[in-house]
């Protein structure tokens, strides 16, 4: 086994290995939550050394087994899967210390339970990130599928089993019935499902085979929310607040949108994706959730619901820039991706904080607060601005990438799409805190904690990590999209 | 890669005589046990009668591997005269299959049988299993049809007996017998019938003769009627929708050895013996058996597919959700064979390996957590996780693998049988599988939401994990259903061979 | 007309096996339906037997050629026959249906056995051979939880 197998074997390894751990340590609750930052820890540097040799043009790659003929269980590291493990790997590490403090806080049940699903949710993360063909991929997709559904059921009341059963069906429906056919068309049309630089199709199909297979697969990766298939993210609020941030935020769904990145870039290519009509109706539709999640998002009270229906929205940004012609996207996609995991976990955690220490979870019941919970509110400000797409934060780059690329490449829907939906942002995200941190308190002082010293000290820590790591990716963003330029192929 | 053709796995002067031996062994070890003295020396010899077949049954392989079929003539008469034996891949793939369950379910049946059988019967048990797996495989050895009748009916009566026999736990396993009786019989007379047609049109009973001559007789009214008459006697014994109704129960009620043993073999020797008529025996361009195939095997598979597995998802009693969903896999496993193509029949044949695997698993569990408390229902079986986690958690291998999770055995069976769908081009073969896999998925949530996710009833009395006897073979078959998932190699190349066998062309 | 004559003896098995599948599906009585099932399997050992039948034949034990026994045997026959295949052309009928059938008709008996050896179980169990009673009787133990061991 040479570094680079060595490498892979490891960052599957160690999550696996750490919910093992979990398990059997479950009695002794210091020791377990020690053993997740231990792990969080490893991983990172495992995913950080990994990202250095993709970075260097040594990319790790690792062939398990072959299960039926034809079909590998292959791993093979790119610049956006070793992005995207880096990513997850250290907002695991930030959103565990986050959960340390809102499960204690909170003194929730079957914390093992869910420390253990967290790591495996890890691994299968992992198995995504790093999968070589479409087959080891749908793999670890299903894993992820799996061990978050008990996150999302975690409270275990009728409302909780509701959502994981919604949860469910749409998820595995959409991978059995949409995802599996379209990467068996595929291995049928290709002869495999292996990830090529410039895509594997083109030239093996015609126009309908290609746009059936396309919306196959774009459809099937139910992850991206991409409406009508998006009921399940907002449904899934219903778990505790790490989780909203860590899988609704990052893991999840940053894991359909990565897929549809990878099929768009590796698997069709940029200049099969711009001859294909369904690539165009996809990026209507995508245009049309980013509109309509966005309205909705007004409309909802509840601030995770908001942040949920923001979600959708954010996610069918990064299905545009997969689906623009000429592979215009598929960089500022990649780092839309970066960036809004990074606030929106922010945005998530912030309002978790606010949901431990005041037990409130309206965004009317929160007016004032920022008097009280000044750190929490201004870093819920830094996310809200990022994702908005305001400097000096982050999103500022992607978005801006984002819009040049649907300009550059004519489609003014989606170019329009995007400037609505973020002016709509400004509006539903900013004035959460803004209201909060200036508005004066009306009649009466804001509501009073519901937990003597407010938001634990971990959950407060989280938040600000990051909350600077949106200003720091502001400045880094330039590194990013270097890094991420291979993807699009050598023609450019 | 695995390598058939250098694998000797007995001596020659067995090896010769292996696919009689492979019959007559469990026979004789039948007789045997139903003459022991104790219960616990029929076992024994129940044990090594299984062992004995499944050892033949791997000579085979090998011997079949290098000369492409073995043909024995029993007692030296060639055919006409003679009953032949024919062993080809196809039938390789169903004695290995069939032997190697019967070593499962009767190392399993040790600790079993006294929990469910009045201790006076067990010999007898014994005797009718080992009856009933010496028919089965005379089933998928013979060139000879109304031989495979006789085989059929000696592994029915076999059975008949042994699910009434379940009466003890609950006495609906009588009725149930006696209504699977009666559609056995009457399936196998209808398939005696067909045989009489061809026979009066071909004058012979060889298999392989009689594919000849159809072949050049063509097309008559005859010859339909036969066909007629052979598929719906066999599809009532292969449980083809809706042709099924004697199955729940029979699975059901029986003793759990013989829920896991007919679940694995009896409906699949079935669907061996159909498989070969329609494909072999009948000659390929006829317009009737392709007529058959495209609007008849695959509507009515695509029906139980979904029929059944709704039903599965509605009923209440656990054992009788997984013999619905028995039928409705067979369903799967015939819209398998109905694209008739390579990868098709490939495909079919390997999803019914699996299936066969799965299903053992399930039920084995599910009798190992009966051993401690005779659970019928679903809600019986709340929180059992907790106090037999090493069964639950072999129960819930099972049913990831019939759900098709991925890393599993029957993850690989669907992606073959809807990769080998589109190759056909029968894309709605393909939305039928993608649909009836979402209501397994249903009725499988359903079953792991009782046992691990729902608190047991207060009061409730405390299950027991199963005893060491029952847990290592429930293991070693979780453990290959894990194993499989992640290297499918064996079963692939046998499935391959035995579609090879039986719609010719190359690999 | 002369169709249905020259094949009375199929008609005959069919109207059997009718009658036989008609009992066992519409009777309610376990051991009517064994009755049933029993006429079903005769009819087709009939079947079997008419189709070894051929018109004329004997016997299929081998005759000594040119014996009084064969020359008597081939009086019987056709003339048309005979011209073609000389007077020692003793015609047997085909053995292999009744051989078939002497196994079939095995097998009929054990699942005769069998099947009426389980109808007396079903009445010790349930005190009752009508399948609508038991019907009935069995919808009680579906509510009740198993027996524990």
């Amino acid at each position: 086994m040479n570094t680079g197998e060595l490498l892979i074997f490891l960052a599957l390894v160690v999550p696996l290995f750490a919910a093992a751990a979990i398990y059997a340590v479950g009695r002794m609750p210091d020791v377990r939550e020690t053993l997740t930052i231990v792990a969080c820890i490893v991983l990172s540097v495992i995913t950080i050394s990994i990202f250095m040799r993709v970075g260097a043009g040594d990319p790790p790659e690792w062939t398990v087994a072959q299960p039926l003929a034809g079909l590998e269980i292959a791993f093979r590291l790119e610049p956006l899967g070793a992005l995207f493990a880096l990513m997850a790997s250290l907002l695991w590490g930030v959103n565990s210390l986050f959960s340390i403090g809102y499960m204690r806080g909170k003194r929730e049940a079957n914390q093992t339970r869910f420390y253990m699903c967290f790591a495996l949710a890890m691994f299968a993360v992992m198995g995504i990130a790093m999968a070589a063909n479409l087959f080891t991929l749908f793999i670890f997709y299903e894993v992820l599928t799996f061990s978050t559904y008990p996150l999302v059921t975690h409270a275990g009341d009728a409302r909780a089993r509701k959502a994981g059963r919604m949860y469910l069906t749409i998820l595995v429906g959409a991978s059995l019935v949409l995802f599996l056919p379209g990467i068996i068309g595929v291995q049928i049309v290709a002869g495999s499902t292996v990830f090529t630089p410039e895509g594997l199709l083109p030239g093996r199909v015609d126009d309908v085979t290609g746009s059936v297979l396309l919306l196959l697969l774009v459809f099937g990766a139910a992850k991206a929310a991409l409406m009508p298939l998006h009921g399940w993210l907002p449904g899934a609020m219903v778990a505790p607040a790490p989780v909203s941030a860590m899988l609704h935020a990052v893991a999840v769904v940053k894991a359909g949108v990565f897929v549809v990145l990878k099929v768009s870039a590796y698997i069709f290519g940029a200049d099969l994706i711009s001859t294909l009509p369904a690539a165009t109706w996809l990026l209507w539709v995508a245009a049309g959730t980013i509109i309509i999640a966005s309205v909705i998002a007004m409309t909802k009270d509840d601030l995770k619901a908001r942040l949920a229906w923001s979600t959708v929205g954010q996610l069918a940004y990064i299905v545009s820039a997969a689906l623009l012609p000429l592979g215009a996207g598929l960089v500022a996609g990649g780092l839309h991706m970066l960036v809004h995991a990074f606030a929106k976990i922010t945005l998530f955690m912030c309002a978790g904080a606010i949901y431990v220490a005041t037990g409130a979870s309206k965004v009317s019941e929160m007016r004032g607060l920022g008097r009280s919970m000044p750190i929490v509110f201004s870093c819920f400000l830094v996310g809200a601005l990022c994702v908005v797409g305001l400097p000096p934060f982050a999103g500022m780059w992607s978005k801006f990438l984002l819009i040049t690329a649907a300009f550059g490449t004519k489609e003014w829907i989606t170019a329009a799409a995007m400037i609505v939906s973020s002016l709509l942002g400004l509006l539903y995200l900013a004035p959460v805190a803004l209201r909060a941190l200036l508005q004066p308190v009306g009649d009466g002082s804001p509501r009073a904690f519901i937990r003597p010293g407010g938001a634990p000290g971990p959950v407060v820590a989280a938040v600000m990590m990051t909350a600077a790591a949106c200003v720091a990716l502001f400045l880094l963003a330039d590194a990013v999209v270097a890094y991420l330029e291979p993807m699009t192929g050598s023609v450019r | 890669m695995i390598s058939f053709e250098a694998l000797h796995a007995a001596p020659l002067a067995l090896t010769a005589h292996a696919p009689v031996l492979m019959v007559v062994g469990p026979l004789i070890a039948a007789c045997a046990a139903a003459l022991a003295p104790t219960a616990r020396t029929s076992w024994m010899i129940s044990v090594t009668g299984s062992i004995f077949a499944a050892w033949m049954a791997l000579a085979l392989l090998g011997e079949v591997a290098r000369r492409g079929a073995v043909d024995y003539y029993i007692g030296g008469f060639a055919p006409p005269l003679g009953i032949a034996f024919h062993i080809d891949g196809l039938s390789v793939f169903m004695a290995l299959l069939i032997s190697s369950a019967g070593v499962m379910a009767s190392l399993y049946s040790g600790h079993s049988l006294s929990a469910e059988v009045r201790a006076e019967k067990h010999t007898l048990v014994q005797a009718g299993f080992l009856l009933c797996q010496s028919g089965l495989l005379g089933l998928v050895s013979t060139g000879d049809a109304f031989n495979a009748f006789v085989f059929l009916e000696v592994s029915s009566i076999g059975t008949y007996a042994l699910i009434a026999i379940g009466e003890k736990r609950d006495r609906r396993a009588l009725p149930a017998a006696f209504n699977y009786l009666i559609m056995g019989t009457i399936g196998a007379t209808f398939y005696v019938v067909g045989v009489g047609f061809l026979l009066a049109a071909t004058g012979t009973l060889n298999m392989a003769d009689m594919g000849a001559r159809l072949a050049t007789l063509g097309d008559s009214s005859v010859v339909q009627a036969g066909f007629a008459f052979v598929v719906v006697g066999l599809g009532i014994k292969a449980a083809m929708f809706p042709l099924h109704g004697w199955l729940p129960g029979a699975y059901s009620y029986a003793p759990s050895l013989i829920s896991i043993f007919l679940a694995a073999t009896a409906t699949k020797a079935a669907i061996y013996l159909m498989a070969r008529f329609v494909f072999d025996v009948f000659p390929d361009g006829a317009a009737f058996g392709q007529g058959f195939i495209a609007w008849v095997l695959a509507p009515l598979a695509a029906t139980a597919a979904i029929v059944c597995s709704l039903q599965a998802v509605f009923e209440k009693e656990i054992r009788r959700m997984l013999a619905f969903s028995s039928v409705a896999q067979v369903g799967f496993i015939l819209m398998g064979l109905s694209l008739a193509t390579v990868a098709g029949a490939s495909a079919g044949l390997f999803y019914l390996g699996a299936h066969a695997l799965l299903k053992m698993t399930l039920f084995m569990a599910l009798g190992g957590l009966a051993i401690s408390m005779g659970a019928r229902r679903l809600d019986e079986l709340a929180g059992v996780a907790r106090d037999a986690p090493w069964s639950a958690t072999a129960f819930a291998i099972g049913a990831a693998s019939l759900a098709g999770v991925p890393l599993t055995l029957g993850f690989l069976a669907k992606w073959r049988l809807i990769e080998a769908a589109l190759q056909a081009g029968q894309i709605w073969i393909v939305a039928v599988l993608a649909t009836a896999s979402l209501l397994t998925l249903l009725y499988v949530g359903r079953m792991l939401e009782a046992i691990f996710f729902r608190a047991a009833p207060a009061g409730a009395p405390r299950a027991r994990e199963a005893p060491v006897g029952v847990l290592a073979p429930l293991w070693i078959l979780a453990g290959l259903n894990l194993w499989f998932g992640i290297d499918a190699s064996l079963p692939e190349k046998l499935a391959n061979a035995g579609a090879l066998a039986l719609l010719g062309g190359t690999p | 007309m002369s169709f249905i004559l020259s094949h009375f003896n199929y008609i005959a098995v069919a109207v059997l096996m009718m009658a036989g599948l008609f009992i066992v599906f519409s009777s309610g009585n376990l051991i009517k339906r064994m009755i049933g099932l029993a006429i079903f399997q005769t009819a087709t050992g009939l079947f079997y037997i008419s189709l070894g039948k051929v018109s004329g034949g004997t016997a299929p034990i081998v005759v000594e050629p040119n014996s009084p026994e064969a020359r008597e045997l081939a009086s019987r026959l056709d003339p048309a026959y005979l011209a073609q295949h000389g007077v020692d052309g003793v015609v047997y009928s085909n053995p292999l249906p009744n051989v078939l059938i002497l196994t079939a008709i095995v097998v009929g008996v054990a699942t005769l056995a069998v099947g009426l050896a389980i109808a007396v179980r079903v009445r010790e169990a349930f005190g009752s051979v009508e399948a609508d009673e038991i019907e009935v009787l069995s919808r009680v133990e579906s509510t009740q939880p198993g027996p524990r061991a």
